[in-house]
């Protein structure tokens, strides 16, 4: 019946509604934590995000970012320590910073800024992280699938 | 205040003088500067070490290369035979002062051994511009009336208004001189300058849609050939290896596919955050005829307004992208409803 698009191969949920893909950077130290919390705890959060652990949000590159994009993703999430609670001191508040241009950039080349987004989440706020990620995953879903980067070959 | 043409002479008797002065007086061993080009709508980068030399320097509105480009440490940097460093002196518009001031600031160069020969920079002219409206035919000859600039080729000759035909980064400089960092400028130097900068020739392309602003982008970069000119002739662009050139991992393709271009310009605008210094001299390389100054203002206007930094203003000031603060602004991360 449906023909075989580069839609058919994004997830589909039972309405046959599209569902966004969200990769999700988590911090090792607490925003991960804080989603292990959220799972322990059977909070319910949508299943849109794919998870990549990395040592402190402080390492995410903006290549990644971009890269993510290219390569089709919907959105793209990255989670760390709130201001003051990294565990290595700063690595956030380095990362604040990038993310701060980064975002602002994306905007001026006409990327909706709503596809990448940024939030803190400590290992006690699970409750909080599960808030967040239906937050993104609504923004997402709101601008349909990322077609912008289709490469032709 | 006389015309361009004139105000040219005297910027270049300037030069002439200040750098025939300094190496007589043995204050540097050599002196970058700018001389004729080989082709029209050009000119070159010149090394000057006799006196009886100097009267090759130029200045014609046409020296669009950020000479800082020379001392930044990917370029072989400047020593005698004896391997002993050289003393140099460099002809310094304002924005090659700000590069010169940032590459300290990045701890590349080393002040005590430069002297800037600073002018009052009267701008540089859109070259692609000119190029595009002449088109196929060939230009033999540029030169400076009054205040238009005249382009001669074999069988036509046109003219052009210098105002309106400058860079667009010119138009909106505010930087025209050097700044004066260690005592280290001689001629015209600006002591602790302030600038006030509103930004209002980028708040049109801001004002557009994310759908408008991408159709452009697209369409402004989809020319672009992947030759990295721009990168090449940027003076903060000193990377031992680029991350485009890198193949360990290969982050991004290396085709000409709008994805691979957008890869490439959108990451180099990201490194360029808080340290390009606005001299345009990528958009005047760019073979396609690219105009990358949009991205450079909306750079500057980031930085500005986030982090409230200027690029290459003066040497203490530590650039935003190499501190932090626990009270930077942080508006656009997620917050629960
Ligand atoms: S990016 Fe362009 S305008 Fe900025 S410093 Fe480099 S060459 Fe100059
Ligand atoms: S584009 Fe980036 S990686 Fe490449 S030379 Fe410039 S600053 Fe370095
Ligand atoms: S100089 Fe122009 S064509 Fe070459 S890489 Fe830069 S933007 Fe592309």
């Amino acid at each position: 019946m449906n023909e075989i698009t580069s839609e058919s191969k994004q997830m589909k949920n039972t309405d046959d509604e599209w569902e966004p893909k969200i990769l999700a950077f988590l911090c090792n130290w607490c925003s991960y934590a804080g989603a292990d919390l959220a799972g322990v705890s059977r909070i319910q959060y949508p299943p849109n995000i794919r998870v990549v652990r990395v040592p402190c949000s402080g390492r995410i590159n903006p290549y990644f970012i971009v890269k993510a994009l290219l390569d089709g993703w919907d959105g793209v999430l990255v989670s760390g320590c709130h201001p003051g609670d990294c565990h290595y001191l700063t690595g956030n508040l380095v990362a604040r910073r990038r993310f701060g241009i980064l975002k602002d950039l994306l905007e001026f080349f006409g990327i909706e800024p709503d596809r990448v987004n940024f939030m803190w989440a400590s290992a006690a706020e699970g409750e909080r992280f599960a808030v967040l990620i239906r937050k993104t995953t609504k923004l997402v879903k709101k601008m349909g699938p990322n077609k912008k980067f289709e490469k032709k070959w | 205040m006389g015309d361009i043409e004139s105000e040219n002479q005297d910027i270049e008797n300037s030069i002439k003088e200040l750098a025939r002065n300094l190496l007589r007086d043995k204050e540097v061993d050599v002196i970058i500067g700018y001389t004729k080009g080989t082709v029209p709508l050009s000119s070159s980068p010149v090394f000057i070490t006799r006196e009886e030399d100097t009267d090759k320097l130029l200045w014609n509105n046409l020296c669009y290369v950020n000479l800082a480009n020379y001392l930044a440490p990917r370029i072989p940097k400047l020593y005698d035979e004896e391997g002993q460093k050289l003393k140099v002196g460099i002809v310094a518009k304002g924005c090659v002062g700000r590069a010169l001031i940032h590459l300290a600031v990045e701890n590349q160069i080393n002040f005590e051994n430069i002297k800037m020969i600073g002018i009052s920079c009267n701008g540089i002219i859109n070259r692609k511009r000119i190029e595009k409206e002449i088109g196929e035919r060939e230009i033999l000859e540029t030169s400076i009336l009054g205040n238009s600039i005249i382009v001669k080729g074999r069988d036509f000759e046109e003219t052009f208004p210098f105002d309106e035909y400058l860079n667009e980064l010119c138009k909106v400089c505010k930087v025209k001189s050097p700044p004066n960092v260690d005592d280290s400028c001689v001629g015209e130097c600006l002591e602790n300058p302030v600038i006030e900068d509103d930004f209002n020739d980028i708040s049109d392309f801001e004002s557009k849609t994310s759908e408008e602003k991408w159709v452009y982008i697209k369409d402004t970069l989809s020319a672009c050939t992947r030759c990295y000119a721009c990168r090449e002739v940027c003076p903060m662009c000193y990377c031992n290896l680029c991350f485009v050139d890198q193949n360990k991992p290969i982050w991004f393709g290396k085709t000409t596919d709008f994805t691979d271009i957008f890869a490439f310009h959108f990451n180099r605008a990201m490194h360029l955050a808080g340290r390009c210094v606005a001299c345009g001299a990528c958009s005047s390389v760019c073979p396609m005829g690219i105009d990358l100054n949009l991205i450079t203002r909306k750079l500057e206007k980031i930085v500005k307004e986030r982090y409230n930094f200027t690029s290459g203003m003066d040497k203490e000031t530590v650039p935003p992208m190499m501190s932090f603060s626990m009270d930077d602004k942080e508006e656009f991360m997620m917050e629960e409803d």
